[in-house]
């Protein structure tokens, strides 16, 4: 136990200490302007898409069900955070703060919602009544008064790069720790095989309920660092498309490997702003690309290989020792 | 009589749901895949029959017959392409040539010479061979069910793409060609598009179920239905009943676009994925897998959008998601649909 305990601290410190070179990394190179403006956006464009990737890989790698919503769950944190801080006025920190939480329940209500009707049943419900969701938020994000119609203008910008890497970091950090808990356990079993998950005695319509609903609060809250950082939304920005793209990405890095979600993430959002000549057939490649993969290789480029820093530096040891 | 009339006009729509929502729950029925493809044949039919009339000035019948033809060429290769495979593991041959295409149609982007691609993509193909042999891999057989899900996903956004990239996601009007109207009891009309979509139809699904019920491949379609083993096990062939399946489902999809666009006269490369999605729900009303239930829906779904529109147009498509969450929340089998138990 004492010997567990001690191996999980050491991968805990080694990862932080990675992930604050990385940012030291970044932030040396936009204060000294290596990386201009434009950059800085792209890439914290970069590191909320990680986050929705990773969310979304909880309910399509690690749980086995298909959302094709992601997008409206963004799209309700992205105007529950942005109404918020436009309208109560709070120091930054504190409104930014709030405003994860509340765009991130109010996500995480829409999950349960939709989870109650389409997650008792077996089958495929979840894809139709997720996109039809998806398509919902949009309709009415257009209609009603509160949320401006086409544009949402005039949020103050409380996230900046060090806040959306930080939250970001401790996103993917809670969603892996929950992976490898006994939760995840009992989520990953229902992917398995639902009937022995439940011969087990694992309440699965609560588990597919729980890994979905906190799939949708972490979209909520990117969708919140997205409005507070963007300062304008508009509903055009959460479409059907959007959603697909992110199940693309969960695809092409591997279900069930949030590795790979953080690299295909990474790859396909900085690669189409470089091949900008491609942004005519992007889609078309993508839906090709889907098609393989699920042909050739149906988890993934990853599959479910995770890369781990402790394991990296036991096995470059055991090298050096013989 | 403002009723009557939104209930007539219901009918008629609800009647072009009905077909499409057959090649839904055809398809679900026999291999229990949500093909999410199907909405963006009716993009396809209608693209088709816009063609036929415009270009070639086929009169609207012939044009429809040609593009249930051409649709149901295009369900078939969906099929053959992107869904057997993930039924039957696909070969080393197959790796390679996937690839060898990808490969192609890559290089074509960026190279100007379609003799230098297309030698390249030749490489691209013995090196795949090559290297599979080498490294002794081969694709696994029996992917998930969501891969199928989403390889449906891929399909749907492969027709849509390449249909913008090759007619502009611009709509274009679609030539009239049911005109006239009906008038009854003074004041009303009906107009006489909605009557021919009408009937049609019906005509349509009243063949459908003559060919389920009777015919030697109806059969064979029900047997795979209810059990795709024993169906083999008594001499089915399951693979080409499963492409007559999609053949059928995708020439009626093909009529339902055609009607849909002469009643709704405009048609885009992304006109399929919300009428889809609304003939989807309309098969999970009657149930899904289900025939005759699978028309109850398409009408049940025309009359009620149609009944919420005359109320308040903004809402009319969420009233019809929230049939689906009702239905799925007390009756997830479907009007029609038979509670199954699960066996282990």
């Amino acid at each position: 136990m004492e010997e567990i305990r001690k191996k999980h601290f050491r991968s805990f410190a080694i990862n932080f200490l990675l992930l604050a070179a990385l940012y030291a990394i970044f932030l040396a190179s936009f204060k000294s302007g290596i990386l201009n403006n434009y950059y800085q956006g792209l890439i914290c464009y970069m590191l909320i898409n990680i986050m929705l990737t990773v969310s979304l890989n909880l309910t399509t790698g690690f749980l086995g069900q298909l959302p094709l919503g992601h997008a409206g769950f963004m799209a309700v944190g992205a105007y529950a955070s942005g109404i918020f801080t436009k309208t109560v006025l709070l120091p930054p920190a504190v409104s930014l703060a709030l405003a994860l939480a509340i765009s991130s329940l109010m996500a995480f209500a829409c999950g349960i919602a939709i989870g109650v009707p389409a997650l008792r049943l077996k089958g495929d419900y979840l894809a139709i009544i997720t996109l039809g969701f998806g398509e919902i938020i949009r309709n009415v994000i257009l209609n009603l008064k509160i949320t401006g119609g086409t544009s949402y203008r005039g949020i103050p910008q409380h996230a900046g790069f060090t806040s959306i890497f930080w939250i970001t970091a401790a996103c993917v950090y809670i969603i892996s720790a929950l992976i490898s808990s006994r939760h995840g356990r009992a989520i990953l079993s229902i992917r398995e095989d639902e009937i022995a998950a439940e011969a087990c005695g694992i309440n699965t319509t609560f588990y597919k309920l729980f890994a979905f609903s906190l799939s949708a609060a972490a979209a909520g809250a990117a969708g919140a660092l997205y409005a507070s950082y963007q300062t304008v939304l508009t509903p055009a920005s959460f479409t059907y498309n959007q959603s697909i793209e992110m199940t693309i990405m969960v695809v092409l890095g591997g279900m069930g490997s949030i590795t790979g979600s953080i690299a295909s993430a990474a790859v396909l959002t900085l690669l189409p702003a470089f091949l900008s000549d491609l942004a005519k057939y992007r889609m078309l490649i993508y839906s090709i690309l889907l098609i393989v993969i699920m042909i050739f290789k149906p988890a993934g480029l990853l599959g479910s290989r995770e890369f781990s820093m402790r394991r990296l530096i036991a096995k470059l040891r055991r090298r050096e020792a013989n | 009589m403002v009723l009557l009339q939104q209930v007539i006009s219901g009918l008629s729509i609800g009647s072009v749901y009905a077909l499409v929502a057959l090649g839904y729950t055809m398809v679900y029925g026999i291999v229990q895949l949500i093909n999410f493809a199907h909405g963006d044949i009716i993009m396809v039919g209608s693209y088709a029959v816009f063609f036929a009339i415009n270009q070639l000035g086929a009169p609207f019948w012939l044009a429809i017959l040609a593009s249930m033809l051409f649709c149901a060429a295009i369900g078939v290769l969906m099929e053959k392409v992107a869904y057997k495979p993930l039924r039957n593991p696909p070969s080393r041959r197959a790796l390679a040539f996937a690839a060898g295409l990808i490969a192609f149609m890559l290089l074509l982007m960026f190279v100007i010479s379609i003799a230098i691609a297309l030698m390249a993509a030749l490489c691209v193909c013995v090196a795949a061979l090559f290297l599979t042999k080498r490294i002794g891999w081969s694709p696994k057989g029996g992917a998930p069910r969501i891969s199928a899900l989403i390889t449906a996903i891929g399909v749907s956004l492969f027709l849509q793409n390449i249909f913008m990239l090759a007619f502009s996601p611009d709509p274009k009007p679609f030539p009239s060609v049911m005109e006239g109207t009906l008038k009854y009891g003074g004041r009303y009309s009906i107009s006489y598009g909605a009557l021919a979509t009408m009937a049609i139809s019906v005509g349509l699904m009243a063949a459908l179920s003559i060919f389920i019920s009777r015919t030697k491949m109806g059969r064979a379609m029900r047997a795979v239905s209810e059990d795709a083993g024993a169906a083999v096990l008594m001499g089915v062939n399951v693979n080409s009943t499963i492409s007559a399946t999609f053949a059928i489902g995708s020439a009626l999809a093909a009529v339902g676009g055609a009607l849909y666009s002469a009643s709704y006269p405009q048609i885009d490369p992304f006109m399929g994925s919300q009428f889809g999605l609304k003939a989807f729900i309309a098969a999970v009303l009657g149930g899904i897998g289900v025939v005759p239930g699978a028309m109850l829906g398409g009408f049940a779904m025309g009359v009620a959008e149609s009944l919420t529109k005359a109320v308040d147009s903004r809402w009319s498509d969420a009233v019809v998601f929230l049939i689906l969450i009702i239905v799925l929340l007390f009756k997830p089998s479907g009007v029609l649909g038979k509670n199954t138990k699960e066996k282990v």
